[in-house]
């Protein structure tokens, strides 16, 4: 089962966990990202590119099914403004077990980090902006995933 | 010529002041490095967005490729900063 969406709306990360629960699997793993409150932020704003983010969301959930035997995929991420302490995005994957589980969460947050085209710009609330720059260890993060190829 | 279709996102399209642009590529344009450098050219607010190369990152046919990748027969080359999603 694989569920990849791109939205405006917030999500349910509990039904998501039903969902896949319901497919009886040994274990169940989650991953919540909200907008974290640093230096005063007040909101985040994510600009993507369409077409191209929609398909690349697709491509790394099909590959963490390729990579792992899992029973399901759930990976939302949502666009436009979010405040502190909003969700942006959930991983959900199901699998019969546990290393499995963990190892595809940790694979599609680290990957959706340096290969969908999102853009998140910071906003404080005296009406500053600034685009958020992307970090080193975001991309050794993700391309631990390289080396660990089968 | 060829008739192509530039879109940038993010500062780069703050700076350049522009989401998206039909330009018509001279022949000699051959990789993604030529482009920008001809890009530049276009106004300030462009050479501005493509003062720092190693900033930039671009898609053609919504497929990231490197500066050095040829052009070929894209219909759509975007350029964007570094992602940062998740």
């Amino acid at each position: 089962m694989k569920y990849v969406s791109l939205q405006q709306a917030d999500f349910d990360p509990g039904a998501e966990q039903a969902k896949l629960e319901a497919l009886s699997p040994g274990a169940v793993s989650s991953f919540t990202g909200l907008v974290r409150g640093d230096d005063g932020i007040s909101a985040m704003t994510l600009e993507h590119y369409p077409g191209m983010t929609e398909a690349a969301l697709n491509a790394l959930a099909d590959e963490a099914l390729s990579r792992w035997p899992l029973k399901g995929v759930v990976l939302i991420h949502r666009i436009g403004r979010m405040t502190v302490g909003e969700r942006i995005v959930q991983v959900t994957i199901a699998s019969d077990h546990r290393a499995a589980a963990l190892e595809a969460c940790a694979f599609l947050i680290d990957r959706l980090k340096t290969n969908a085209p999102f853009w998140k710009q910071e906003e404080w609330s005296d009406g500053k902006c600034r685009w958020v720059e992307a970090k080193c260890s975001d991309d050794a993060a993700a391309e631990r995933w390289d080396q660990a190829a089968k | 010529m060829t008739k192509v279709k530039i879109l940038y996102f993010a500062w780069v399209r703050e700076q350049i002041g522009l989401t998206e642009e039909q330009v018509e590529l001279p022949a000699e344009i051959e990789t993604v490095a030529n482009l920008i450098d001809w890009l530049a050219g276009r106004s300030d607010t462009h050479a501005l967005a493509f003062a720092d190369r190693s900033k930039i990152r671009c898609a053609i046919d919504q497929s990231i490729v490197a500066q050095d990748a040829s052009i070929g027969v894209a219909k759509e080359i975007a350029f964007f900063p570094p992602v940062t999603g998740g």
